[in-house]
């Protein structure tokens, strides 16, 4: 051992602590809209479970900070080179009474809160408004059924963000298409469930994380203190894109939900009517639409160019987009058990034809033909 | 070698461990390349079965002579005990699993169907049933149209096979009772007839399967119900085959002058394996066929 | 001992030694090897992920190849790295702990071990199939492991778990017939040392739990290719119901990979600490309670799932128990080392730093518990945090502790105590910088399980990076002194370790091939 060793660890140590220690100022500076706990809560359940983490975490550091200066003390002055001899005992019944009630105590305190909180966090009833949430591969569909409005919210961070090849926007990944937009101060019920794969939906700051799960409907609810804008995800694994399909959420005024509501079911109306007169599609008109569609929709799996993405089968020369239009349209509104899934409850007919038609002429495919709404229609049945 | 001053026997190096493992593989392979229609698939677990099958043959039957020429002692045969009895209990937990399934659809998944509207609307939820999406159930053991199965009731084949169960548990014993009396010839009866009850068993489990499968339109695809029915009968059905396999085995020792009234852990080790089968079917009889 | 290696030492030699062998010190060293191999090859995938967290935006590799990372990391580490190496222990260590001349039975020993590498290939052969590996996470929930992954790399990682499976029933089954059977005389129950009772309880653990798993992948299996509906709902099934079954093995599971390490931290701190045991029949005790409980608290994986009331609230209140004969066993800890005489040579300081780290990581378990609050924690970094202090600071930090602690005795010689503590610190020190801002990205809202992540999060997960490799890089300084070790060094004595005590530091250094083929006395 050379003489050097001792001051060598020194030298190491300092500099590793000095490191962390920086690190973690800059952090705190940096993400102050961000801190070391919960973003800050917006409903009441929200500031509940903050107050609750806060208790259990200063119990933990507590507990942990006896014991540990316990046995740092014993380690500094019990240890054979500072002399000590060892003692004989063994065991200590007073002791062992005392570290098993204390606990106990403990975990008293902290389970009377928490049970209270759950109740109430379960307690579903007297909303005001109720939304459905859906859970897609890899989106969100909102409805409110009391206002006859419904829409798909995917994520808007461009492809090129996430491929390094512009710089990263303020909300990178937490940004959607379509927000959704919940009143103030009002009892906001969610129902919950999922069409393909289990999702989670999680607003932090709204305090609400409810897994959505294919084929059952699960509920909960929040109150929103203040108006703004709260982010979330999609908090169970997925699949591929599990990583890229946020919410957001737009809390507004009571009043201003209500305008918002009515222009969006006018809108849908509308549409709905656009559609409903349009009997004769070209086309020009189904593959513009179709191109939109299938962005939205489809590349994620079979790729922007029809090139499919790992076990997702390519477009571009599949078979069944060149073959029988029947067995396309079944695909798509009925999708299969290995992972195509059901379009049909997604999209209406003039989408689904037209992505339809789309993929018949894209990528070089050449079907030819065009499938226009009404055979969507009759293939619901 | 060491074991007859009466310490522990242990075994010197064996090739069949290793072996059995280069079988497994191969069939584990086969059978994923079964499954996933490749050709080569069902070859391979050719290949696979046949090196277990024959190994099971050269390591049990190392065992057998190593047993028979007197190399082990209380000791040796105690862990044996300890071993098939933890065996034992794993495989209880094996059909805790899918018996847990049972109950847990039955109690909770199916009526959370029935109330969800939402989804399912006009789904009624009634215990048996193939889901929302599957055929509907009509009264048991009544021929099938199109669109609906049934499912099997109790009192018919099931309720003959749980009497056939039961008995061969009773003639095992009797071959046990035999065997401690070293009276040779109610062993060799005893496991005879058990023998044969098991074969009768699964005759008649197999006539049901077909039975269900071609008139009651109940199959593996049935839904919870045909899924639930015949994961726990197929694995127990399995197992009765294993076991039916092992008396067999058992027999044949004992007719070749195997066993004695105080050294027959092969023949208990079997009798176990063989009462352990027969309880789970109580537990099919009365949770999947009868309630 | 001259007498123990009288009878057939007539083993071949080779690659033919260690295929055919019968010999518990034999299959305790390949049980270790392939431990430490996929201890590697789980780490370097680690390590992908790592890189690929190292900034927001996709840079290494495609999603679905991280989640097969994600997915096949933790089956390799939990499966074939703690798992084995525990048994690896076992093997070597509790035929020397009891007196017994080998395993209660050597063969089915040899054919646990040689489960392994079957199902190792078969895992790894997965990541190249058409479609890759599995990336439905190691918790496989259906449907995302059914109709979502329907490639057949899916189909590999179910025959894997199958196989890995056998190894550990059949392993419990052989370490429970030992314990209760292969003891030398006079050693009763209340006086086997805290690893044997630790790994009697683990065994019925897992004998208990691992045929559930083999249950609940079997019926993916027949949803993927047989047309179940298990856990479809269209057909009557739930989903849910594969999350029921997968952790009530699930969380037992977590003990098994802890209660040997707890049984290791026995050993090693009345050894360093010159007293014995405190409290010795209360950690058996709580030892049996833990394993307990760990079988009426599952569902605390799934608050989120939609649960009755009623159903989150006992599995918040069982969960919460743990924590009593947890801590009785960390108090005990600390009582023995109390008033001690204590060293740090390398194993003790692996031992401490088990004991600080875990319960680190215990903590936050019971933080994970309340239902509540856990709606914020579930799913995040939080909880990868959690499970990290635990398995990695308490499971893997034992055994590092639990090879220097008994290298010796297997090679005969002492490691290098200086490399050995130079790990220790680099590893701690690795660890706590990997996963302790972890925390803190959970806790600001970082969900597990991605490939990418805003940009509020890239310091901490830039820290991270760094640990991760700093931990991977001191694994080589492991890698290093266990060669030494093996080639050479100081002699060991007998008695290797001042304080230490019990039947295995009776016999030579290093262990004879055949020990005890005659029973020792028992005081
Ligand atoms: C070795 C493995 C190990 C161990 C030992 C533990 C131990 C514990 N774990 Fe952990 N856990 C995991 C591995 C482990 N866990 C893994 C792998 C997951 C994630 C799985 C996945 O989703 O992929 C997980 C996830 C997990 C969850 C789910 C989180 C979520 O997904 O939302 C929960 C929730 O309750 C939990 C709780 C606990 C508790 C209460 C303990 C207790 O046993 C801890 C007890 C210990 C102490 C409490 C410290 C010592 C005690 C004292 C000093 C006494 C005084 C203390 C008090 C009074 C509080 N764990
Ligand atoms: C025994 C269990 C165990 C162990 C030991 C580890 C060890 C490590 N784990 Fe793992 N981990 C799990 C069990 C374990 N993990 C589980 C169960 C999950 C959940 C999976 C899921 O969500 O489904 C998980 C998930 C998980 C994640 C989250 C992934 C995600 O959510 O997407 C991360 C991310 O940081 C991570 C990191 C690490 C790191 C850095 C180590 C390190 O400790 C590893 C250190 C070791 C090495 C690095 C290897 C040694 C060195 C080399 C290979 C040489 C390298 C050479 C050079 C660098 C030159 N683990
Ligand atoms: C979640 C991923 C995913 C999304 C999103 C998706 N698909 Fe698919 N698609 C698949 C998978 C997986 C298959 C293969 C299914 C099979 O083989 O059973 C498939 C198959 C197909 C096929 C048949 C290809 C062939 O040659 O076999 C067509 C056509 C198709 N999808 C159209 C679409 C359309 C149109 C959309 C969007 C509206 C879409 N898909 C969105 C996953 C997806
Ligand atoms: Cu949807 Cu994760
Ligand atoms: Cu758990």
């Amino acid at each position: 051992m050379s003489i050097g060793r001792p001051a060598l660890y020194q030298r190491l140590i300092s500099r590793l602590i000095g490191g962390l220690g920086l690190a973690l100022l800059s952090t705190t500076t940096a993400l102050a809209e961000y801190g070391l706990t919960f973003q800050a809560p917006v409903s009441p359940i929200g500031e509940r479970l903050l107050d609750l983490h806060n208790l259990v975490l200063i119990i933990c550091a507590v507990i942990f900070v006896i014991v540990f200066g316990a046995m740092f003390y014993s380690i500094f002055a019990h240890r054979k080179s500072r002399g000590a001899k060892a003692a004989k005992f063994s065991h200590n019944t007073t002791a062992e009474v005392i570290w098993t009630v204390i606990p106990t105590i403990i975990l008293i305190v902290m389970a009377v809160p928490s049970a209270k909180a759950l109740i109430d966090m379960e307690d579903t009833s007297n909303a005001d408004v109720t939304v459905h949430i859906t859970g897609y591969q890899w989106k969100w569909k909102y409805e409110y059924p009391t206002y006859g409005v419904s829409f798909i919210s995917n994520l808007s961070t461009p492809r090129a963000q996430i491929e390094n090849k512009e710089k990263k926007g303020d909300h990178y990944l937490l940004e959607v298409d379509n927000p959704l937009v919940l009143p103030v101060g009002k009892k906001i019920r969610f129902v919950i469930t999922a069409d393909d794969v289990i999702h989670s939906w999680w607003v932090p700051q709204l305090a609400v994380k409810k897994d959505a799960i294919p084929g059952y409907v699960n509920e909960t609810w929040t109150t929103i203190k203040t108006p703004g804008t709260y982010r979330g995800v999609c908090a169970e694994l997925c699949g591929k894109d599990h990583g890229f399909m946020p919410i957001v959420v737009n809390a507004v005024s009571a009043e201003e939900f209500e305008t918002w509501a009515s222009k969006e079911k006018d809108k849908h109306v509308k549409a709905q009517q656009a559609a409903a007169a349009k009997t004769t599609w070209s086309k020009e008109d189904l593959m513009a639409r179709g191109e939109k569609v299938y962005a939205a929709n489809c590349a994620a799996c079979h790729g922007p160019k029809g090139e499919g993405v790992a076990i997702f089968p390519k477009m571009a020369g599949s078979k069944v987009a060149n073959g029988p239009a029947a067995a396309h349209i079944d695909m798509v509104l009925k999708g299969t058990t290995k992972g195509m899934p059901p379009f049909g409850a997604q999209l209406n007919d003039a989408d689904i034809a037209a992505v339809i038609t789309f993929e018949r002429n894209a990528f070089g495919n050449k079907a030819g033909d065009i499938v226009d709404p009404a055979k969507v229609k009759a293939a619901r049945k | 070698m060491s074991a007859a001053n009466g310490s522990y026997y242990l075994p010197s190096p064996s090739p069949w461990p290793a072996i059995t493992s280069a079988g497994l593989f191969t069939l584990a392979l086969g059978f994923i390349l079964f499954m996933n229609s490749i050709a080569a698939g069902p070859w391979l677990m050719l290949v696979g079965a046949a090196v277990i099958v024959y190994m099971m043959i050269r390591w049990f039957g190392q065992v057998i002579d190593e047993s028979e020429g007197g190399l082990y002692n209380k000791q040796v045969d105690l862990s044996f005990r300890w071993g098939m009895g933890w065996f034992i209990f794993s495989e209880v937990m094996f059909f805790a699993a899918f018996f847990g399934a049972l109950f847990y659809v039955r109690q909770w998944a199916v009526p959370w169907l029935g109330d969800t509207e939402l989804l399912w609307p006009g789904y009624e939820a009634v215990w048996p049933t193939a889901g929302p999406k599957g055929p509907m159930p009509i009264s048991p053991d009544t021929l099938a149209p199109a669109g609906s199965f049934s499912p099997m009731g109790a009192w018919g084949i099931p309720a003959i096979n749980t009497a056939i169960l039961l008995t061969s548990g009773a003639t095992v014993t009797w071959a046990h009772w035999g065997l401690l009396k070293d009276n040779r010839a109610q062993l060799i009866t005893g496991l005879f007839l058990t023998v044969a009850l098991g074969i009768t068993f699964l005759s008649l489990q197999a006539y049901e399967y077909v039975h269900a499968y071609t008139q009651l339109g109940l199959t593996f695809k049935t839904g919870i119900f045909g899924a639930t029915f015949f994961i726990l009968t197929g694995f127990h059905g399995l197992h009765v085959t294993i076991g039916t396999i092992m008396l067999i085995t058992v027999l044949i020792r004992s007719l070749k002058g195997h066993f004695s009234a105080d050294h027959h852990f092969g023949f208990e080790a079997v009798a176990w394996y063989w009462h352990f089968v027969d309880v789970v079917w109580l537990g099919l009889f009365i949770f999947v066929y009868w309630l | 001992m001259a007498s123990a290696t009288a009878h057939h030492d007539d083993h071949p030699s080779g690659i033919m030694r260690w295929l055919t062998t019968t010999n518990h010190k034999d299959i305790g060293t390949l049980y270790l090897w392939f431990a430490l191999i996929m201890f590697f090859v789980g780490g370097a995938m680690s390590l992908i992920i790592r890189t690929e967290l190292w900034q927001p935006g996709l840079q290494f590799v495609n999603p679905d190849f991280f989640n097969q990372m994600t997915t096949v990391h933790a089956l390799v580490m939990v499966f074939g790295v703690v798992m084995p190496a525990f048994t690896g222990f076992a093997n070597w260590q509790i035929p020397l702990m009891i007196g017994a001349p080998d395993m209660a039975l050597p063969r089915l020993n040899n054919w646990s071990f040689w489960l392994l590498p079957p199902a190792a290939t078969l895992l790894m052969i997965s990541l190249f199939v058409p479609g890759g590996g599995p990336a439905a996470g190691w918790t496989l929930y259906a449907p995302l492991s059914t109709s979502g992954s329907p490639g057949m790399g899916m189909d590999f990682t179910i025959l894997s778990v199958h196989l890995l499976g056998m190894s550990s029933i059949l392993g419990s089954i052989n370490i429970i017939a030992t314990i209760l059977n292969m003891r030398a005389p006079g050693m009763n129950l209340l006086k086997m040392p805290m690893f044997v009772w630790s790994w009697l309880i683990t065994a019925f653990l897992l004998l208990a739990a691992i045929p559930v798993l083999a249950g609940a992948v079997t019926m993916l299996l027949t949803d993927r290719h047989f047309g179940t509906t298990f856990f479809n709902a269209a057909g009557g099934g739930d989903p849910v119901l594969f999350q029921h079954i997968f952790w009530f093995f699930g969380h037992p599971e977590v003990y098994i990979l802890i209660l040997p390490a707890f049984g290791v931290v026995s050993q090693i701190i009345p050894t360093f600490a010159r007293k014995p045991l405190f409290g010795y029949v209360s950690m058996v005790y709580a030892t049996a309670t833990i394993a307990f409980l760990s079988f009426i608290v599952w569902a605390h994986h799934m608050y989120t799932v939609g649960m009755p009331l009623a159903g989150n609230m006992f599995f918040m209140f069982a969960t919460m128990l743990i924590a009593i004969p947890t801590g009785v066993k960390v108090f005990n800890w600390v009582a023995t080392m109390w008033r001690g005489s204590m060293t740090f040579e390398t194993p003790m300081l692996f031992a401490v730093g088990t004991v600080f780290t875990f319960t680190m990581g215990g903590l936050t378990g019971i933080m994970l518990s309340l239902a509540p609050v856990d709606t914020q924690y579930h799913d995040t970094y939080f909880v990868v945090a959690h499970f990290h202090y635990t398995i990695f600071g308490g499971s893997v930090l034992a055994l590092m502790g639990a090879a220097y602690y008994w290298m010796p005795k297997w090679t005969g010689h002492m490691y290098n105590e200086t490399l050995g503590k130079w790990h220790f610190w680099l590893t701690v020190i690795g660890f706590n910088l990997t996963f302790f801002p972890q925390h803190f990205l959970g806790l600001a809202g970082m969900q597990r399980r991605v490939p990418d992540y805003g940009l509020q999060f890239v310091e901490f997960n830039q820290w991270s990076t760094v640990g991760a490799f700093l931990l991977g890089i001191s694994q080589i300084l492991l890698l290093v002194v266990v060669i030494k070790c093996i080639k050479g060094g100081k002699k060991a004595t007998t008695q290797v370790w001042e304080g230490a005590e019990g039947l295995e530091w009776t016999v030579p250094s290093p262990a004879p091939y055949h020990t005890f083929a005659t029973p020792p006395k028992i005081r």
